[in-house]
């Protein structure tokens, strides 16, 4: 099914009139990937649902649009310096775009790729306010953010408080760095106009040890906890909320919180955990048999095939997809199946992620449909809430994708980007 | 009694399980340390690898599958047994032996006599090194471990501070087993130490090696054994943090919570490891409880730190640390 949608892709790109390129040219998608060191276990999943996809793409398809997709891949060990070194290392090699899963790396990457003209995508995490376009030319973070993120976490505890918090008191348990502040001014300000009061309670790097954060949470007894954190930090804290049985379904994560890695430590006591997500889980999808058939069966799969289904496997097969959609897109803007990094920017501002497209691609309801623009690299900030069920072993969708407080929000990436602009000397603009 | 005071003493008795928790650590520190000499960077490693082989053994994971698997074309991840924990913690501890025995004859035996900065680069090494045939051997997702240790707030203490105070304590059951664990360990080693004609060569090697070589002591002998030890102390420091956040990479971090204490208690002093882990888990607790919220919370890492380079100003060698007298 998803194959035979996928050569009427192909077909419909011919006769648009792109014309295949050399066997030799290749589009080149670096995989900025950890499989070493402490955050390990969640940078393997992410980089082999990446990989397995692209590896896809070319068994089944033969690339995009005529043209092979290689991978390279370069170990970052989350290591912000590695990762630099594995952007200047590879850049070279045509680099088509940059997804380093790191914020650290995103802000060290950020001046490097928009002076060497090559797009990066910053799925969920990274610099917020690069969905101004306009400032962040080189930059992408759709389909959502962080500080949707923060939004759709108080959106979600309105709904199940009939639209009223005023006067609730909500922890923010968050990693002590750049990563884990980032959705501070957010929720101090959505407190401002819906009455709630915030406790911000930082973890330290790595984070084994909460017993503090936690014990204030039992005096404060906070209505809800909503978790910023990544590695160590999530299987800590979910274990220290089951530790003083704090009701789970009171407790949300944000997507970096929200992986089967976070609550299987925590056994049965993390039934009923929730985290956001701006994509589907499981592997309940067509592309999952073309994935089996032509990767994992056939010996081709980025890891040990293992981690098909799991929700960073899944999110890495999804920035793929998006990737590759745009490659797609800039193919069709500008007639050739050889793009340059510049068109490819191109095309992941063209970006547009309808049901229909998904549908095609074996992932039907997979994420959220969302248009990018030149002024809007961020999408349309839409996000979900996932619940997970220990007896099943599975996280679940538990609300539709909605969107974010545009109201709030807005003026805060505004601000924020035109700031950056100032310093860096940039004129906001599309040309 | 004030909240405030209640509050205070709910978070002092759990520094002090904090505390337990660090000393098991610094313990693998003190033992390397006292007997070779060595700061033995990769003893977070250890309770790490430690970890790791005692969930792979209990789930009967093939070690190296995935090498395996990729070389010969096979599909083979597990043995299809289950075995009990107590099986399991016993051919972990063989294999830590057996890893104590290899570290020595391949790495150690070749550096006798060379500066301690060599000794300790020759750790680090052994510490990556590890962490690399870890990665490969068990695979680098994380695994739940399971030993039948009982987790959770402690029903009794909750209920009975609640009679007596109107407000329960919070005290994980996890932690008061550590401290069990801890406790039994320390005599076991002072025992050890004391009584057994091994922990006599031992205290012998600790004082004097050329010493202890005169009268027939065997160094390779004394330091696979300090080696072993050292080893099992990681195995259980493994299973407490490994219970409490699953068995992963990060696990190896734990060295850095053992650092101060072994600044305060001493490199060289078992009880030091004990009291000084107490010290720093009490008072970095306290002050992020006091303190922590005035300048913004997560004072712990770098309080504990401060507490430790306070105590060396006024006693360098630490609390329990031998004395260096230097006659020139």
């Amino acid at each position: 099914m998803a194959k035979t949608k996928m050569s009427v892709a192909g077909a419909a790109l011919l006769a648009a009139g792109v014309i295949a390129g050399p066997a030799a040219a290749e589009l080149v998608f670096p995989d900025l990937s950890y499989r070493t060191g402490p955050y390990a276990a969640n940078g393997i999943p992410f980089s082999d649902g990446y990989q397995d996809y692209l590896t896809l793409l070319n068994e089944r398809d033969g690339g995009i649009g005529g043209e092979m997709i290689e991978v390279i891949e370069c170990e970052t060990g989350y290591n912000t310096e590695k990762g630099v070194e594995c952007y200047e290392a590879t850049k070279g090699e045509g680099a088509l775009i940059y997804q380093p899963l790191s914020t650290g790396i995103t802000y060290q990457l950020i001046p490097k790729a928009t002076a060497d003209g090559i797009p990066m995508h910053t799925m969920g995490y990274g610099r917020t306010s690069a969905k101004n376009g306009e400032v962040f030319r080189w930059v992408f973070n759709y389909p959502a953010n962080y500080w949707d993120g923060a939004s759709h976490a108080i959106n979600h505890i309105l709904d199940v408080n009939d639209g009223d918090i005023s006067g609730k008191t909500i922890a923010l348990v968050y990693h002590n760095s750049a990563y884990g502040k980032e959705p501070i001014r957010t929720l101090e300000e959505l407190a401002e106009k819906h009455g709630y009061e915030l406790l911000l309670l930082p973890v330290d790097h790595p984070g084994q040890e909460q017993k503090s954060q936690w014990l204030q949470i039992r005096r404060a007894k906070p209505d809800n906890v909503i978790m910023w954190g990544w590695g160590v930090m999530n299987q800590v804290a979910i274990q220290e909320a089951v530790n003083i049985r704090y009701p789970m379904e009171n407790f949300i994560g944000i997507w970096w919180s929200g992986s089967e890695n976070d609550v299987l430590p925590a056994g049965d006591g993390a039934d009923g955990y929730k985290a956001l997500t701006f994509h589907n889980l499981g592997m309940d999808y067509p592309v999952y048999d073309d994935l089996k058939e032509y990767v994992v069966d056939a010996g081709m799969a980025a890891g040990a095939g293992d981690q098909l289904g799991t929700a960073l496997y899944n999110r890495g097969m999804y920035a793929a997809m998006l990737a590759a959609e745009a490659a797609r897109t800039a193919q069709e803007i500008h007639g050739t199946a050889q793009i340059t990094p510049a068109m490819m920017r191109d095309g992941m501002e063209a970006l547009e992620m309808t049901e229909e497209k998904m549908a095609g691609l074996g992932l039907p309801n997979f994420g959220p449909t969302f248009n990018v623009s030149c002024s809007n690299h961020g999408g349309d900030g839409l996000g979900a809430v996932a619940q997970w069920d220990a007896e099943a072993g599975s996280w679940s969708l538990i609300t539709d994708y909605g969107p974010s407080d545009g109201s709030v929000l807005d003026p805060l990436i505004s601000a924020d980007s035109m700031a950056y602009a100032e310093e860096n000397g940039i004129t906001p603009g599309c040309e | 009694m004030p909240d405030q005071l209640l509050f205070a003493m709910e978070v002092f008795l759990n520094g002090l399980m904090a505390g337990v928790l660090y000393a098991l650590v610094a313990l693998g520190f003190v033992l390397i340390y006292k007997a070779s000499g060595i700061f033995n960077y990769a003893q977070g490693v250890m309770a790490l690898f430690a970890a790791l082989t005692l969930v792979g053994i209990m789930e009967g994971q093939v070690p190296f599958s995935h090498l395996i698997n990729a070389v010969f074309g096979t599909e083979i991840h597990h043995f299809g047994w289950h075995l009990p924990a107590v099986v399991a913690i016993v051919l972990t501890g063989v294999v830590m032996i057996a890893l104590a025995w290899a570290v020595n004859r391949f790495i150690f035996r070749h550096l006798v006599g060379q500066e301690p900065i060599i000794l300790f680069m020759a750790t680090i090494g052994l510490a990556y090194f590890m962490e690399g045939v870890g990665d490969i051997m068990w695979g680098a997702d994380i695994k739940k471990l399971d030993v039948g240790l009982p987790q959770g707030i402690n029903t009794w203490i909750d209920e009975s501070t609640y009679e007596i105070f109107g407000y329960g304590f919070f005290i994980d059951n996890l932690d008061l087993w550590a401290t069990g664990i801890a406790a039994a360990l320390v005599i076991a080693l002072t025992i050890f130490s004391q009584y057994s004609k091994q922990g006599r060569a031992l205290r012998a090697v600790a004082d004097d090696h050329q010493a202890a070589l005169s009268v027939g002591i065997s160094l390779n002998y004394i330091w696979v054994l300090v080696w072993s030890i050292a080893g099992f102390v990681a195995l259980v420091a493994g299973i407490m943090w490994g219970t409490k956040s699953g068995v992963q990479f990060s696990l190896s971090l734990i060295a850095l919570k053992a650092l101060p204490v072994l600044m305060l208690g001493g490199f060289t002093s078992i009880p030091g490891a004990i009291v000084g882990g107490l010290i720093i888990g009490v008072g970095e607790k306290l002050f992020e409880f006091a303190i922590g919220p005035l300048v913004g919370g997560a004072t712990e890492n770098w309080f504990a730190y401060v507490l430790a380079l306070l105590f060396l100003v006024f006693r360098p060698q630490g609390l329990f640390g031998e004395r260096i007298i230097e006659r020139v």
